[in-house]
Order: structure tokens, then C-alpha cells, then sequence
């Protein structure tokens, strides 16, 4: 395969029908959105689910259909396909797919036929998530976190199959990601073109390539605890099982540990945190450099604080459980590891503001969603510092502070520059521009509306409103306001879930009647932007391979006739 | 433009928001002070980081917008200032984290005057046990439940014959006297939460948590369970109820023993609850003293 890295296009696998071309195919474009939409389609199931909760807790008892174990299940649901089936695929799957290649100047993938089969191992646990809803008794109801011993006791929505359909499936999706992960951190080490050092790649691919890594390291955990869990669903045996009752009987079961179950969930879903993090931090820093016509600021320390964010996410993983029951004073160490990482964390923003100062702002739609995301994030992390300074955790932890918290920091934030990502490449995609108009509207109802949905929700979780609670009913503490505000937030979450039809309008509508897209609409310096094709035809750069002389932030450089110098412009002194 | 507008305006309906909203801590019935504390602390340096990274963005974002021969400054990296930057990050965080850290380590420190009582949770309600005269509650475990012991008291361990059993009722506590909750759950996991005490555990099935607390305050307060428990679980509520020492010494008075309880069971139940017993397929588990 090393052949892929010189001009030679033979090695490729190129397709000779149309089915080779767009259904098995080999090429990591194809694949990118294949993958894509695939996600966005599970995806858009998750946002209705989510409209249904908003539904329910805004106005409770209106609607009979939805009973204490829908509510469960519409949670449980919704939060993991938002994490791992639609954020964790959309941007490894979807923009790793499509931009590592076309950043560093690589043909395809290292390994083209397991990235294939990458994408259909995911369709395939896609469509075993999906079944879930069909079987007997539901899908499960057990919350994302689907700790045991509830998982698969009685009393639990889905305890039966449910919960099966959902483990199998998450199984198939660390299988599908290893052969992808392996693929993006294999292909950005070995298929880099001439000239693309490690420190002249654009954050993107550093983002996507540390997260990679990650996912290999922690998705392990899960696949792990998944098996167990179905083992002691279906064969009888008790990892996460203790001796106990169930409606009443006792169990089988002994000696088992719930506990177990969660660090082993949550040595993978914190770094999974950081998994949907990186790569959106590594999007939005290439979004701001290009729309602000300045050079990322402090490029190496943002290389840096990527690695460092990656490594220390494995040592924190239990500020999930302080109130867990775990040994208490495990709480001292991840507190302090905890905030620890708040300070790499800082120095990604205080980058992105200072890459701004000073800049020539272009305000257009990507910009704008990367705005937006500089605000949600930071307001986001700011909440998390309340979570992981562990006796601050013990009142809000498990009320809607958290649900607040993580809506915040990786649901709305990481949404936010999908978005802008998705408006920023789509004339490389497509070929053809979006509609301006339909753009903005769309972000000025998503980024004021997703605000009023998720900023109250703090302050109900500061009085102490739990969350997964199917209704509050009759509590002391629990004033009548409250119950008004959660109407206001699901109307805001109403009008933002009606919202997004203007984006799926204007992307599809784009597709057919946008006009024709410039090769290089933003000016940007990095190499995707000079493919010869529009969009990059297959092996992306024609008879040879660009050959790259600088970083991808030379934007405004003083002396240069244009306002940004592409990577393959040979630098003067080697020019002379 | 209307972007950086947007953006100033959203800080300052944040703190607008912050400042009139009717929504904030319950008024605090514990010693548990030191975590709001430390939550007040956290709150002023994150929102003052808050305010002022955006105010700057929306200033810049101004100051720097796209004119006609505008030209952006290029400048790779600034690292005296991004030095600058990491120390009074470094300093923000030391200062929360400090107090963070005092007010666990008093929560992790259990006082040794503090009383034991026990919350038993199970799908979907709460019970309580007092450990009697001799102050150690008597085993238990999942394995000795019969329906006339309901809580799984071993019927051999002369400690728990004077604890005291409410189940099913409300749990009293008496004002000013530090308690050690102990937890313990039937089935699944579930969360003793009573937001007015600040203070939560998790109730782990195969194992006892605890927490303590003082009450402060005198008043009815509602328990929530704050651990997913199933289908019930918005459901899973309870009341406490702290009172003076006397009149939390007269409730007691009216309460039942298990040693009473058992010496009203019927023969037929009480060899039921024997057989259990001495059933020794599970490792016996300790009184809690
Ligand atoms: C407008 C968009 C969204 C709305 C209105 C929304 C609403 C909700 C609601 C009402 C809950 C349940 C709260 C509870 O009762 O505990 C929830 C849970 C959750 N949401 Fe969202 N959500 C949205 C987008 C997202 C996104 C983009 C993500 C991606 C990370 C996400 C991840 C989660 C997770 C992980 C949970 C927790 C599930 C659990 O408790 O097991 N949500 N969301
Ligand atoms: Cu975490
Ligand atoms: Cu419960």
C-alpha cells in the first residue's frame, strides 16, 4: 500500500460500475457520506425522540401515549445514538473520512476495503439499534449509561431484549470503528504527501488523528463491559451482578459488582467525551483561521493541547462516580486530575479568541456557527469546572445542571460546528453553494434557541430538579414556576427542532439548483481546497501528488499579493 | 455585526438571568454549608472567566470585522502571553479546587460522635432502621428477606433484635446530632437525595455506601431517588422529618423492634425466616457499628 503515497494511481480500486462506485465503494469521499448520512439519518431519529421528552416534561399528562417507560426508553435512546451513533460517526466516520485524505495529500486510505467494510459493520449496528424499537417489550430503558444491575433487571423498560439489541449493536459499532480508527491513524502516519510534516497539518487532522487514537484505547472498555453484561444477561454468569432481589425474588446471581460495570463504562465515555470534542475543536480552529484571515494563533501550544487534552481524558474518568459509591477518596485525586485538564482546555479557547483579535473577519454562515461554538463552549466548559470540584458535584450531580452541562458542552457545541463544517465544505463536496439566506436564519434560530433551551436548565438543576424524571409531580421544594419554565423550554425546543428543515432544505435543494461552487470559495491555504476537481475526482489530485512547502495558516502574510499563501506555494528563499 | 451584538447580549441576559430568576439553591437544612461555599467560589471565578472571554469576543469581533483594505496582523505565536495566559488559568483553577477539596474532605471524614441509621432503597420506595439501645445495627442482607423481614435482618445476630424498623414510613431525625447514613439496596441501584441536606450517596446493591450530615433545621424535607431505578423511579419518594430530641425520642418510643417483631410472628413464618438463616450459600455480612 505504500505504493498510494507516490503518484502511482494503479493501486487504487477503481470502480467499474455504478455499484462499485456508490454502494461498495472504496473510496473514502463515497464513504464520507455514506457515512454521513447515515448518521444524520439515525441522528434525526434522536432529535425527535428528544422532541417527544421535551413534549412529556413540558407538559405533562397531555400526552397520555407517552407512559413512565417510554420516557425511559426515549432517553436511553436518544442519549447514545447522539454520542456514538450520530456525533462519534458523523465526525470520524463522516469528516475523518473525507478530510484526512484531502489534507495531507494522500489518494485514499491506507486501506481502502476496510474502510468499506468499516461503514457497513456501522449501517449493520445501526440497523440492530433501530430493531430494538421492534422488539418485545421495547428498546431499552436503562438510560445511556445502562449500569446494571437495573440493565437487565425486572422493572426496567427493555431488560429483556431491548437491552440485548443495544449491546449487540454497540459491539458491531466498536468493531466498525477499530477498522476505521485504525485506518485514520495509519493513513495520517504513513500517507502523508511530500512536504506535510506532522506540525504542518491543519487542526482538523490533528483533532480527528488524536481522537482516533483515543477511540482505539477506550472503546475497548465498552466493548468489554458490553460482552459481560451479556453474559450475565444471557448465560448467567454475575460480573456486574451482586446477590439481590428482583421484584421481590432473589436472584441467582451473587458477588458480582455494579461498580465494575461503571469504571469500565467510564473509562470509556469520558475520553468518548473527548472523542466528539477533539475533532470538532480541530474543525473549528481551521473555520475560524479561514474566515478570520489570520493564522491559528499559537499553532504548536493548540498541537500540543490537543495531546495533552488526549492523554490526561484517561485519568479522570471516575468524576462520574463520586457519588457512586466508589471509595471516597478516589474523589481527591480526580477532582484535581479533573481540573487539571481545564487548563489545556482553556488555552484551545483563549486561541481561538486570539486568532479573532486582530483578524479581518469575514461574518459568513461557517464563521458564525464557529462564534456560536466559541460561546456555547466556553459556557460549557465553565459548568464542568462545578462538576468536577467533587463536593460542588454532590448537589448537582444526576439533576438537570447535568443534563445542562453536557447539552452544553458536547451536544450543542460539537453541533454547532458540524454545521458550520457542513456549510464550509459543501461547495468541495457538492460543487454547488447553499443559500445565504436560508443559512443565517438557520443559525440565528439555532444558536438563540438551543440557549433558551439549555441555560434554564442549570438553574433548575442548582434547586435540585432531578434528572430522568418522567414527571416531578407533587414536591415541596419544587415551586410552580418551574413547571412554567419547562414549558417555555420545550416551546424553544420545538421551534429549534422545526428549524433545522431549513437546513435540510437548503442542503438538499443546493444539491440540485445551488449555484456552482468556486474551487476555493473562502481562500483558504490548506490542500483540500486545491484539488484540480471540483468536487476531487477519484485519487483527488489527478496525475500527481501536491507537494507542500509551508503550513496550512499562512493567511495575511505581510508582503504577499494575496491574503492567504496555499501549502503547495514554495516558500521565496527556495523559490530564489 | 448583529453577531457580536447577539453575543453581548446573551452575557449580559446570562447574568440578567442569573441575578432575577426565582430559581436557585433550596434554603440548606445541613452543615453541609462548606459545598455551597465552595459552589459560590466556583460560580464567581467561572462567571467572571465567563463574562470576560465573551465581552472580548464580541468586542473583537467588531474591532476586527471585514472593512475595505482591512488586513489581518499575522503573527504565529504570541508565547510570553500564552505563558501569561496558562499561570492565571493555573491560579482560577487553584482557587476553586481548594475549596473543593476542604469541604470533600470533611464530607469523606465521618464524625465519631455521629449516630448510624440505614436507608434501605428498593424498587420503588424507602425504608429506614435505627440501631436500638445498643447503637450497632444488627446484619443483614439480601439473603434472610422473608415477608415478615422485610429488611433482611439476620435473625441470629443478638445486635439487630433491638434495632429499629420503619418500613415503608418516614425517617426522623433529631436536629443538631451528626448522622451516618448507611445505605443499602434490595435490588438496584438508587440515590438518597434530599436537595434541602446538599448531601446524596448512591445506594449500591452487594455493598453498603454511607454519607453523614448534621440537620440544622427543623421541617418536613422530601427524599428523591437520583439514581435511575427503573420505571418507578420518578416515583421513588420519601419524607424526613427532623425534629428536637425530644420529639424525635418520643417518635422512636412508638416504634417497633425487630426482636418485637419477632416475637409476634407466627411459628410457621418465624421457621421460614430461620431457614434462611442458616442457608449459607452467601458470605454472611457484618453488623455496622
Ligand atoms: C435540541 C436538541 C436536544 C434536546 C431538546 C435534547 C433534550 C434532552 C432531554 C429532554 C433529555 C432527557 C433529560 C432527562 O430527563 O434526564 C436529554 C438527554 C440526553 N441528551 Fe439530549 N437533547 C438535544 C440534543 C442532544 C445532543 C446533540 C446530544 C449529543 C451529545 C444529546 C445527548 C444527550 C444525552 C447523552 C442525554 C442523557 C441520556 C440519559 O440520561 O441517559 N442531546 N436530552
Ligand atoms: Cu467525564
Ligand atoms: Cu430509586
Amino acid at each position: 500500500m505504500a505504493t498510494t503515497l507516490a503518484d502511482d494511481l494503479r493501486p487504487l480500486h477503481h470502480p467499474h460500475s455504478w455499484v462499485t462506485k456508490y454502494v461498495w465503494s472504496q473510496d473514502h469521499k463515497v464513504i464520507a457520506i455514506q457515512y454521513s448520512c447515515t448518521a444524520i439519518g439515525i441522528g434525526l431519529v434522536a432529535l425527535v425522540l428528544s422532541a417527544l421528552m421535551r413534549l412529556q416534561l413540558g407538559f405533562p399528562g397531555a400526552f397520555p401515549a407517552i407512559q413512565p417507560d417510554n420516557y425511559l426508553q426515549f432517553v436511553s435512546m436518544h442519549g447514545m445514538i447522539m454520542v456514538v451513533y450520530l456525533l462519534t460517526a458523523l465526525l470520524l466516520g463522516g469528516f475523518g473520512n473525507y478530510l484526512i485524505p484531502l489534507m495531507i495529500g494522500a489518494r485514499d486510505m491506507v486501506f481502502p476495503f476496510v474502510n468499506m467494510l468499516s461503514f457497513w459493520f456501522y449501517l449493520l449496528s445501526v440497523i440492530v439499534l433501530v430493531a430494538g424499537f421492534f422488539v418485545p417489550g421495547g428498546p431499552t430503558g436503562a438510560g445511556w449509561t445502562l449500569y446494571p444491575p437495573q440493565a437487565i433487571s425486572e422493572g426496567t423498560p427493555g431488560h429483556q431484549w431491548g437491552i440485548v439489541t443495544m449491546l449487540v449493536s454497540l459491539a458491531i459499532f466498536v468493531a466498525a470503528f477499530t477498522m476505521g480508527g485504525l485506518n485514520y491513524v495509519t493513513t495520517v502516519l504513513q500517507a502523508r504527501t511530500r512536504g506535510m510534516t506532522l506540525m504542518r497539518m491543519p487542526l482538523s487532522v490533528w483533532g480527528i488523528f488524536t481522537a482516533s487514537v483515543m477511540g482505539l484505547l477506550a472503546f475497548p472498555a465498552l466493548f468489554v463491559a458490553a460482552i459481560m453484561m451479556l453474559f450475565d444477561h444471557l448465560a448467567g454468569t454475575s460480573f456486574f451482578m451482586p446477590t439481590m432481589q428482583s421484584m421481590g425474588a432473589i436472584t441467582p446471581t451473587q458477588g458480582g459488582s455494579p461498580l465494575l460495570f461503571q469504571h469500565l463504562f467510564w473509562f470509556f465515555g469520558h475520553p468518548e467525551v473527548y472523542i466528539v470534542a477533539l475533532p470538532a475543536f480541530g474543525i473549528v480552529s481551521d473555520l475560524i483561521s479561514v474566515h478570520a484571515r489570520r493564522n491559528i494563533f499559537g499553532y504548536r501550544m493548540m498541537v500540543w493541547a490537543i495531546v495533552i487534552i488526549g492523554a490526561l481524558s484517561f485519568l479522570v474518568w471516575a468524576h462520574h462516580m463520586y457519588v457512586s459509591g466508589m471509595n471516597p477518596y478516589f474523589g481527591f485525586f480526580f477532582a484535581t486530575s479533573t481540573l487539571i485538564i481545564a487548563i489545556p482546555t482553556a488555552i484551545k479557547v483563549y486561541n481561538w479568541l486570539l486568532t479573532l483579535w486582530r483578524g479581518d473577519i469575514h461574518l459568513r454562515v461557517p464563521m458564525l456557527f464557529a462564534i456560536a461554538f466559541i460561546f456555547t463552549f466556553i459556557h460549557g466548559g465553565l459548568s464542568g469546572l462545578f462538576l468536577g470540584n467533587v463536593s460542588v458535584d454532590v448537589p448537582l450531580s444526576d439533576t438537570f445542571f447535568v443534563v445542562a452541562h453536557f447539552h452544553m458542552v458536547m451536544g450543542v457545541s460539537p453541533v454547532l460546528v458540524i454545521f458550520g463544517a457542513i456549510y464550509h465544505w459543501y461547495p468541495k463536496i457538492f460543487g454547488r453553494m447553499w443559500n445565504e439566506t436560508l443559512g443565517k436564519l438557520h443559525f440565528w434560530i439555532t444558536f438563540l434557541g438551543v440557549y433558551a433551551i439549555f441555560l434554564p436548565m442549570h438553574y433548575l438543576g442548582i434547586l435540585g430538579v432531578p434528572r430522568r424524571y418522567y414527571a416531578l409531580g407533587e414536591t415541596a421544594f419544587i415551586p410552580q414556576s418551574v413547571h412554567l419554565a419547562n414549558a417555555w423550554i420545550s416551546i424553544a425546543a420545538l421551534v429549534v427542532f422545526c428549524a433545522q428543515g431549513l437546513f435540510f432544505f437548503n442542503m438538499i435543494w443546493s444539491l440540485f439548483r445551488g449555484p456552482r461552487a468556486d474551487p476555493n470559495p473562502w481562500g483558504a491555504a490548506s490542500l483540500e481546497w486545491l484539488t484540480p476537481d471540483t468536487p476531487p475526482a477519484h485519487g483527488n489530485w489527478g496525475p500527481h501528488l501536491p507537494v507542500v512547502y509551508r503550513w496550512a495558516y499562512d493567511y495575511s502574510v505581510p508582503g504577499a499579493a494575496r491574503d492567504f499563501i496555499p501549502q503547495t506555494e514554495p516558500q521565496v528563499e527556495q523559490r530564489a | 455585526m448583529p453577531v457580536a451584538v447577539a453575543i453581548a447580549m446573551l452575557v449580559v441576559g446570562s447574568v440578567a438571568f442569573h441575578l432575577f430568576s426565582p430559581w436557585w439553591r433550596t434554603p440548606i437544612a445541613s452543615n453541609w454549608g462548606s459545598i455551597d461555599s465552595a459552589l459560590d467560589v466556583t460560580l464567581w471565578i467561572c462567571g467572571a472567566a465567563f463574562v470576560g472571554l465573551n465581552l472580548f469576543l464580541a468586542w473583537a469581533l467588531v474591532k476586527y470585522r471585514h472593512r475595505p483594505g482591512h488586513r489581518a496582523h499575522y503573527e504565529p505565536e504570541n508565547p510570553s502571553l500564552e505563558r501569561r495566559l496558562t499561570f492565571w488559568t493555573a491560579i482560577g483553577i487553584a482557587g476553586m479546587l481548594a475549596p473543593g477539596l476542604a469541604a470533600w474532605g470533611k464530607y469523606v471524614s465521618v464524625p465519631k460522635e455521629a449516630t448510624v441509621i440505614e436507608a434501605v432503597g428498593q424498587q420503588w420506595q424507602w425504608s429506614f432502621r435505627y440501631p436500638g439501645p445498643d447503637g450497632v445495627l444488627g446484619a443483614a442482607g439480601v439473603k434472610y428477606i422473608t415477608p415478615d423481614n422485610g429488611l433482611g435482618l439476620d435473625p441470629l445476630d443478638p445486635f439487630g433484635r433491638d434495632d429499629i424498623l420503619v418500613e415503608s414510613g418516614d425517617l426522623h431525625l433529631p436536629v443538631g446530632k451528626p448522622v451516618k447514613i448507611v445505605l443499602r439496596s434490595k435490588d438496584v441501584l438508587h440515590d438518597f437525595y434530599v436537595p434541602e441536606f446538599r448531601a446524596k450517596m448512591d445506594l449500591v446493591p452487594g455493598i453498603v455506601t454511607y454519607f453523614w450530615l448534621t440537620p440544622t433545621k427543623t421541617g418536613t424535607f422530601d427524599i428523591l431517588c437520583a439514581e435511575l431505578c427503573g420505571t418507578g423511579h420518578h416515583a421513588m419518594r420519601g419524607k424526613v422529618v427532623v425534629e428536637t430530641p425530644q420529639a424525635f425520642a418520643q417518635w422512636q418510643a412508638q416504634q417497633s423492634s425487630f426482636g418485637q417483631i419477632l416475637a409476634e410472628a407466627p411459628p410457621a413464618a418465624m421457621s421460614i425466616l430461620l431457614i434462611k438463616a442458616n442457608a449459607c450459600i452467601v458470605p454472611a455480612s457484618w453488623s455496622i457499628r
